[in-house]
């Protein structure tokens, strides 16, 4: 089995970013890690064949949704008593029980893999033109719904959102 | 280039594992948020792997699906957690969210 | 066209009783009144046609079948709701349907001022239909059908002043009591069924091997279910407590015609009790033994109505007896009669109630003949019918018809049905003596109605005159109701006491009218008032002979202490069983349901987990 240099450091880069957010006391820390991680996606993304969605990775999760966490941290005003308040919740103590679970889960889906692996075979790079063909033929009921989706996303945030002004009537 | 799609889908379990780690975990609504970012990111992971192994462009219309997903999700997440921090739960701890009123 | 009118006959009263119960109590009293009766009177009517149309031109085989359809068919077994009209279908249609009527136009009267008419003449038009079933299926299974409704309507209407607990007890006991017999009728029906192939009567009959151990069990069984339907020793116990109901129940159930279904059941069936002499014997035997203990015990009441009830057994006790020997004619013969002069002795009695405040004892009532002199005819009519006055009465003519049977069956079966044509002359010789001679105890009040009065007149005229259709040869050679009925129950037998008839015919006449002297003289008016005796003798007599104490100790303490014994309900244990675990199996799931996100989404994980692992490896 032979795996190229490219895919495996960014597998690497990608399991040890999303581990350290996982892990992390500080929001800010957490957030930053996240992004690392999301980037090295975009890179496996990459060598998968697949470079819109590496591209669109960068672009609206490492950038417009990022950023959006970044603006919450920002207005929650963290601060020392937070990051001890946040180290005493994460104490060893209770990563037994979820460990167990998330390795029992890894392990079943590993299992899968194992029982029916999908052969490998080479990688044809699929590009913008083909995934916009797709989505403007045969998917276009789903670029709709996505529409429908990020409409209901923005009048729910906004509507709840609204109350943080100070007034509280609706 | 050579990557088994066997190799990515280890990988998506990988995340995906962590990320629910994550979830059950963490206390904070916000970290919480970022965990399940993680976990859709592994799931985005998986449909694009196969749609490699098919040569279809179906994997990567999916992984826009569930981008559109997410960033509804983050946006609806964040703002319930804005909303608590201004209500007077500065803590935003996922363990007392059975104690929502009104 | 004649088919078309049994099913129509039957529908009259079951369409009446399906209105008045749909109407919840609704409907204005008036309406209810008017729809029960008219729907009664209306089936008589159509019987009434019936019979000229069926007598002036008989079907072929005097019967005609009307199968109406196909209730199940399993294999070979068939079962049909059919309705066979012959004589006796009709002699008992005309009975149900003709008395039916007069009383239910009695209870117009009688029921006035009651809150819950539409219910009891639901109730009482659902009994004319399922005595019609009752009296026309063709099919054992049908005829069963009609039999339990009977009972329902019976259970029903003892109990329908339900707000004294004393009549709902009246109520359970006359229903678990004739139960006990309907249990072994059930029993019955199905050995016939299981051994002949089919419940339908004829075919039953067809298939009966004379003498064999299957007739013997299945004829013991059936009369089982006669036995306590027509309140039979040992099962008489019912009938005295089951006078709760409204008098007009008492007069149209339990006097004129559910209790004579036992006697129907066995005539209709007789071939199978003939090919069984045992159980004929043993008929003949308990009518002979409930006729006399009956007829003690009424002497010794002082319930009017009560003494009805048990002379009601009593005279079921004749037909019995007339059933015992085989004189089938002679049973259906005194069924008539008696139908008609105890419906008229209940109507009348409950006209006395009604005028004298609801008061029923006899000794507190007293010269009523000249407050209430129509009343009195009537009941004077009735009780000399039931006492056998000779000649002019129509109970006189059956129960010599049953003497002359007795007597050729055996001179003790003789003696003992005269002796109870005394005993009877003589206990209601002496309740229309007390009741209505002598001094006022009681000032009645009020008028009977016309719709009262009208069918004790009538009832009365036929009490009278009823019996001359069917008359000893020496009298005179008139025998139009055992000519009629001979296609069903075969020829009456003549043969034997040619000799002695006009003897035994002296001695029959002779007995109640000694009967009446005797009454006379123990209770003829006096200047002081009568008293009950009350010597252990007379005692034991008003308690029915103990037999409800010996029941109660034997059969119902046991049963109750079984109960007691039982009262956590061992069976019910298992079903509690399953609820605990229930119970406890909801208390450990909703712990997780403790509104923490996490947990939840760890629930989540375990059963992505497990599923996965299921999916994959299973």
């Amino acid at each position: 089995m032979t795996t190229s240099m490219p895919f495996l450091l960014s597998a690497l880069v990608a399991v040890w970013a999303t581990f350290m957010v996982v892990t992390r006391a500080v929001a800010i820390h957490a957030l930053l890690y996240l992004v690392v991680a999301l980037l090295a996606l975009a890179c496996v993304f990459d060598v998968l064949g697949a470079p819109f969605a590496a591209i669109l990775e960068v672009i609206v999760y490492a950038g417009a949704i990022m950023v959006l966490f970044v603006f919450v941290v920002m207005m929650l005003n963290l601060g020392r008593p937070d990051r001890l308040r946040e180290n005493s919740w994460i104490a060893p103590r209770g990563w037994i029980g979820p460990g167990l679970l998330a390795a029992l889960l890894l392990a079943a889906l590993a299992d899968a893999l194992v029982v029916a692996a999908p052969d490998g075979g080479p990688i044809a790079v699929i590009d913008t033109r083909q995934v916009g063909l797709a989505l403007y033929g045969p998917y276009v009921l789903m670029v709709e719904l996505a529409s429908f989706l990020l409409l209901a996303g923005l009048v729910s945030a906004f509507r709840i959102g609204r109350h943080i002004r100070g007034e509280d009537a609706p | 280039m050579t990557a088994a799609p066997a190799q990515a889908l280890l990988l998506a379990s990988m995340l995906f594992a962590l990320g629910l780690l994550g979830v059950l975990v963490r206390r904070n609504l916000l970290f919480m948020l970022m965990s399940i970012e993680i976990m859709l990111n592994a799931a985005a992971l998986a449909f694009v792997a196969a749609g490699m192994r098919w040569h279809a462009a179906d994997g990567q219309v999916m992984f826009l699906m569930i981008l559109a997903l997410a960033a509804a999700e983050a946006a609806v997440g964040l703002a319930i957690l804005l909303r608590l921090h201004a209500a007077g739960r500065p803590t935003l701890d996922a363990d007392t969210g059975n104690r929502l009123k009104g | 066209m004649l088919a078309l009118l049994p099913p129509l006959i039957v529908l009259c009263p079951l369409a009446a009783a399906a209105i008045l119960l749909l109407s919840a109590g609704r409907m204005p009293p008036p309406a209810a009144r008017l729809l029960a009766a008219g729907a009664v009177g209306l089936a008589a009517a159509l019987t009434l046609w019936l019979a000229v149309r069926f007598l002036s031109a008989p079907p072929p085989a005097h019967r005609l079948d009307v199968v109406l359809w196909h209730w199940l068919r399993v294999g070979g077994f068939d079962a049909r709701i059919a309705f066979t009209l012959d004589p006796l279908s009709l002699v008992m249609m005309l009975v149900v349907t003709g008395v039916g009527f007069l009383i239910h136009l009695y209870a117009c009267g009688y029921m006035r001022g009651d809150p819950d008419v539409a219910r009891f003449f639901a109730c009482m038009t659902l009994f004319v239909a399922a005595m019609l079933v009752l009296v026309l299926s063709s099919d054992l299974l049908c005829l069963y059908v009609g039999w339990e409704g009977v009972g329902l309507c019976s259970y029903l209407l003892i109990g329908f002043w339900y707000a004294e607990a004393a009549n709902g007890v009246a109520a359970r006991k006359a229903f678990i009591v004739t139960r006990i017999g309907d249990a072994a009728l059930l029993c019955g029906l199905l050995l016939l069924a299981t051994r002949t192939g089919g419940l339908e009567i004829a075919g039953v009959l067809r298939s009966i091997q004379p003498g064999g151990p299957v007739a013997e069990a299945a004829a013991a069984l059936l009369l089982g279910g006669a036995l306590a339907k027509s309140a039979q020793a040992p099962f008489q116990v019912w009938l005295p407590d089951a006078m709760a109901g409204p008098t007009p129940v008492s007069a149209l159930i339990h006097a004129a015609t559910m209790v004579t279904a036992g006697v129907y059941l066995i005539a209709r069936l007789h071939p199978l009790f003939l090919a069984a002499p045992a159980v004929m014997t043993a008929i003949a035997v308990l009518g002979l033994v409930t006729l006399l203990l009956a007829a003690g015990s009424a002497l010794a009441q002082t319930d009017i109505k009560r003494i009805l009830a048990f002379s009601t057994i009593s005279q079921l006790g004749y037909m019995f007896l007339a059933l015992g020997t085989g004189a089938w004619g002679a049973a259906i013969f005194h069924l008539v009669t008696h139908a008609v002069f105890k419906a008229l002795l209940f109507m009348a009695a409950g006209a006395v109630i009604l005028r004298v405040h609801h008061q029923q004892d006899i000794f507190r009532m007293g010269g009523l003949g000249r407050a209430m002199p129509g009343v009195f005819a009537a009941f004077a009519a009735g009780a000399a019918a039931l006492a056998g006055l000779p000649l002019v009465t129509a109970g006189f003519y059956s129960k010599e018809a049953i003497l002359q049977q007795a007597w050729r069956a055996g001179p003790v079966l003789w003696a003992g049905a005269l002796l109870g044509a005394f005993l009877t002359a003589l206990y209601i010789s002496r309740c229309v003596f007390i009741v209505f001679l002598g001094p006022v105890r009681t000032a009645p009040t009020g008028r009977t109605e016309a719709s009262m009065a009208i069918p004790l007149a009538g009832l009365s005229v036929l009490a009278l005159t009823g019996g001359l259709i069917e008359m000893p040869d020496a009298i005179a050679p008139v025998h139009l109701l055992f000519r009629l009925l001979a296609p069903v129950l075969g020829p009456p037998t003549t043969e034997g006491a040619e000799g002695g008839a006009g003897v035994l015919l002296l001695a029959g006449a002779l007995a109640p009218l000694a009967g009446i002297a005797v009454a006379w003289g123990l209770w003829r008016p006096r200047a002081g008032a009568p008293a009950p005796a009350d010597d252990g003798l007379a005692r034991a007599a008003r308690a029915g002979w103990g037999f409800d104490a010996a029941y109660g100790l034997l059969l119902v303490r046991p049963f109750l202490a079984l109960g007691w014994l039982n009262r956590r309900d061992l069976f019910d244990r298992v079903p509690d069983l399953l609820a605990a675990a229930t119970r406890w199996g909801a208390r450990l799931l909703g712990r997780m349901q403790d509104g923490q996100v996490r947990r939840y989404a760890g629930w989540i994980a375990a059963g992505t987990v497990a599923a996965l692992c299921l999916a994959v490896r299973p």
